[in-house]
């Protein structure tokens, strides 16, 4: 992978209108990726129906142009249409780079699509370093324990998703002038698409929005049973803060799914995060990061949570949880 | 119903891991391993389908020797049949590397269903089971949280994020990747356990299925990584470490 004055392409995300946060955050990478490579230019795709004011939104950025794809046909998401509209974009395009957020939408088929180009996608990022001629794609493996370097073979497009909050989306560089907006015209045929999308849903009822909570105190498996979440629950309560759990204590039925933090339950930021018994899978800890302090109370010392941790204590949750609970109480 | 089920065996969740000397792998010697979890949910789901709609689960892994262990456990919790492809390289292989072998030792059958876990929890490519689909030329849907066979139809409740759903409808045959926590996961019976002996596991290799091709990425070395904060630890029994961390979450932190 030698490369200088790279083309990069993002493909933006959005759902009935309205942008996923995650798009500046990509925007941000390729901004990034592009100026560390002298004479790289950034495109940045955006596919849906009836999407023009959302390209518009978007030219106000320093982006070389803006590439959209409309169809009714992209209306709702399908792995099937996304695939075959990119296919496309990509054809006109002939980016080196195509850099996508790594949601559930691009999990469902960015592999798909860069397969069908016979490419491969190193996905879940988390960084990049920028070397000469070249650019190496940082990810995790074993759930966090461990980082990988890992650089494309053979030639372009190469595929990268980045996982949400790998960049801050805050530092998107504007533009000295509009961006172009170019419509491309997609075809697609309804017998082309083999998935039939139904209507979106929420099912918990929101007992509880722990986004608003100041002070969450979060358990994972190291509680080992559900007879040992009330001391949880009792310290979370001295805290003045609310109880919280990673997914497996949900899974279980331990705790309802409106207590879960992490990709597929809420993102929080609360001032104290206190971690209890979490081993800090990406999962999770993509949920919770953005927290103020971070707390965390593991018996392994090798935990990724204390990666992200402010303060740590190496020790059993079952003899720190009652001693925090009786510091409070003393005052 | 004629379901296949990839299941993976990786590192137990609290095994010590330690880098091994090549830089690119973990030493595999002095740890245990398991059915990677979220495959296991997956092996759960197939079974419950074969049991309520008839027909036969097929249990595959790919990875060295030991990889037969999981498909041996799969065997033992009802799979009808096993096919390992004997690998013991299978960690260099890129996404789609892994996804043309496990495609190819698929395609020799008919299989009605396709199901594999969202992603494991050593490599954490997420992308096996969208691969498979697409060199499989079958539509698929991931992160699946619920099963409704209709007629020659799937009705399938997907997980979107922040805690939304979306019901999709895909025909047979197709690729499934299911999420962890869709079901509760069974134990092996000892009846199960004793009957699984003489089940059969069929042994293939990448070779044997031609599928030996060109990595479109390579991991270039694994490290431990560097930390994103520098964590003050906080030692001391349990009484004194607590009234520290108090003290200094209202007085250092200012957050309590």
């Amino acid at each position: 992978m030698a490369v200088t004055k790279m083309k990069i392409l993002v493909i933006t995300e959005q759902r009935e209108g309205k942008w996923n946060p995650v798009t500046s955050e990509i925007l941000v990478a390729a901004q990034q990726i592009a100026a560390a490579q002298t004479g790289s230019r950034v495109t940045a795709a955006v596919l849906g129906k009836g999407v023009r004011r959302l390209a518009e939104e978007l030219a106000a950025h320093q982006l070389a142009e803006i590439l959209l794809l409309e169809h009714d046909l992209l209306e709702r998401y399908t792995p099937d249409g996304f695939t075959l509209a990119l296919r496309q974009a990509i054809a006109q395009s002939e980016p080196d780079l195509v850099l996508l957020p790594h949601t559930y939408q691009v999990r469902d088929y960015a592999p798909k699509l860069a397969a069908s180009l016979g490419k491969g996608m190193i996905a879940d990022c988390v960084g990049y370093r920028a070397e000469k001629e070249r650019v190496v794609f940082i990810r995790q493996m074993f759930q966090g324990k461990t980082a990988a370097d890992v650089s494309f073979a053979g030639a372009p497009p190469w595929f990268v998703s980045f996982q949400a909050g790998a960049f801050r989306g805050d530092q998107i560089a504007r533009g000295s002038a509009a961006a172009p907006i170019t419509p491309i015209s997609i075809e697609l045929k309804a017998e082309q698409i083999r998935t039939t999308p139904l209507e979106l849903f929420r099912e918990a009822k929101q007992a509880v929005d722990l986004t608003q909570a100041p002070i969450l105190v979060a358990i994972g498996r190291g509680i080992k049973a559900p007879e040992n979440i009330p001391m949880a629950k009792k310290l979370a309560e001295l805290m003045g803060g609310e109880l919280a759990a990673s997914r497996p204590i949900c899974d279980e039925g331990w705790l309802p799914m409106d207590r879960q933090i992490g990709s597929s339950g809420q993102t929080v930021a609360p001032k104290l995060y206190l971690a209890l018994g979490i081993s800090g899978a990406i999962q999770h800890v993509v949920g919770m990061k953005g927290s103020r302090t971070i707390v965390a109370i593991n018996k392994d010392q090798n935990a990724p949570i204390f990666e992200v941790a402010d303060y740590g204590i190496v020790g059993d949750i079952f003899e720190l949880i009652p001693a925090l609970s009786e510091a409070l109480e003393k005052k | 119903m004629k379901i296949a089920v990839c299941i993976k065996q990786v590192p137990a969740k609290d095994a010590p891991l330690r880098i091994a000397e090549s830089g690119t792998w973990i030493r595999e010697t002095d740890i245990g391993f398991e059915m990677n979890e979220p495959d296991s949910f997956a092996l759960e789901e197939g079974l419950r389908l074969k049991e309520k709609h008839g027909g036969e689960v097929v249990a595959l892994s790919m990875g060295p020797e030991r990889a037969k262990q999981v498909i041996k456990e799969a065997l033992a919790k009802g799979a009808e049949r096993g096919i390992h492809i004997a690998d013991d390289k299978f960690f260099l292989l890129d996404p789609l590397g892994s996804a043309k072998s496990i495609a190819a030792a698929l395609k020799k059958e008919n299989f009605d269903l396709i199901l594999t876990g969202l992603q494991s929890d050593d490599q954490g490519f997420g992308q096996t089971g969208v691969l498979l689909a697409e060199l499989l030329g079958l539509p698929h849907a991931t992160i699946i949280m619920q099963i409704e066979l209709q007629g020659q139809r799937l009705k399938l409740k997907r997980e979107l994020e922040a805690g939304w759903f979306q019901w999709v409808e895909l025909p047979l045959p197709a690729v499934l990747t299911i999420q962890s926590g869709i079901n509760k996961v069974r134990y092996a019976s000892l009846k199960g356990i004793m009957a699984a002996k003489k089940k059969e596991i069929a042994v293939v290799t990448r070779e044997s299925l031609g599928t030996a091709d060109q990595p479109t990425q390579r991991v270039e070395r694994i490290y431990v990584p560097q930390k994103a904060k520098k964590t003050e630890f906080i030692d001391g029994s349990p009484k004194e470490a607590a009234a520290k961390l108090i003290e200094k979450l209202r007085h250092e932190a200012r957050v309590l």
